[in-house]
């Protein structure tokens, strides 16, 4: 065996190793997908704030209005379905251009522990949105889903912890600005995605392209 | 001294390493998971995984998920220690021939 064969093995055992437990296809184009959808979401719940309430603000005061909280809510499942299809259909097309499986173990780990904080979050948020905290909703999402990614990020590109910090920093600052909640939602979830996918794109998947 | 002395002659077939490197840095993997991710055929692993738990390398861990058999696989001390052994030869081969 010669030195060239050693390397070769050498950048195998690393190869493997970090095939084995990171899932290594998440796309920056899906983040840039979901966090144009959460903008576009954002602008709709803004507008039915705005309009829908007949006065100023962000109506949040306004607990009573069950059929605006409705309304936000179906948004809300809009946005998420929208997201969550950017995300796969970018992710798919980029595990099959690199041949690898998307649905693997190293898959599994990323989604079962994206899911226990994220599950833990929904059914906090529904707790809150049942005693009329609606004002809650927008940085208890952007905590839970900071923390989800945080955790998560052992199994993925580790850079998505980074996004996770900043989930979490902009969720506690919302829940002291109470009221400009959605201003606080879409520049986590929209403006972020996009700066990170457009970062990740940049990084890792331009020179494919 | 022999610059290869220290390698490691269980470590010399490719899927072998492979195998070590994955439970290097994950606590358990199924045969099944093994066989994704290494790209080789049931024979073929069973072979190399039955050699390498002769030398005490990994553990097998029989279990059912309902009724089908799944089986797991995990490093232990010694294996550890060896295939660290033998990635620390590689290294020092690899300076020795620079």
């Amino acid at each position: 065996m010669n030195e060239q064969q050693h390397l070769d093995t050498l950048s195998d055992i690393k190869r493997l190793m970090e095939r084995s437990t990171r899932f290594m296809s998440l796309s920056g184009l899906g983040g840039i997908g979901a966090g144009v959808s959460a903008l576009v979401g954002a602008y709709f719940a803004w507008d039915l704030l705005n309009d829908g309430g007949g006065r100023g603000g962000y109506g949040y005061e306004r607990t009573s209005e069950t059929v605006l909280v409705f309304r936000l809510m179906l948004i809300a499942c809009a946005v998420l379905v929208a997201a969550l299809s950017a995300g796969f259909y970018f992710t798919w097309r980029k595990a099959r251009q690199q041949g690898l499986p998307i649905w693997d173990a190293s898959a599994r780990k990323v989604f079962i522990n994206l899911a226990i904080p994220l599950g833990a979050g929904g059914f906090f948020i529904l707790g809150l949105l049942d005693l009329g905290y609606v004002g809650l909703v927008a940085p208890s999402c952007l905590v839970f889903y900071g923390l989800a990614l945080v955790n998560a990020s052992k199994y993925t590109l580790t850079d998505i912890r980074y996004l996770g910090y900043v989930e979490v920093v902009l969720g506690i600052i919302a829940l002291f600005n109470l009221y400009n909640g959605l201003f606080f939602w879409a520049l986590g979830f929209g403006v972020m995605h996009i700066l990170y996918g457009a970062i990740m794109w940049w990084k890792y998947e331009r020179k494919a392209a | 001294m022999n610059p290869i002395g220290n390698l490691n002659k269980v470590f010399e077939s490719r899927i072998r390493l492979g195998v070590m490197s994955v439970l290097m840095v994950n606590e358990e993997v199924s045969f099944n998971d093994l066989k994704e991710v290494l790209e080789v055929t049931d024979g073929n692993l069973a072979s190399h995984l039955s050699t390498l738990e002769e030398n005490a390398y990994i553990k097998v861990h029989k279990g059912f998920i309902g009724r089908k058999t799944n089986t797991t696989y995990s490093i232990t001390k010694t294996g550890e220690k060896a295939f660290k052994g033998h990635l620390a030869a590689l290294e020092a081969m690899i300076k020795f021939s620079q």
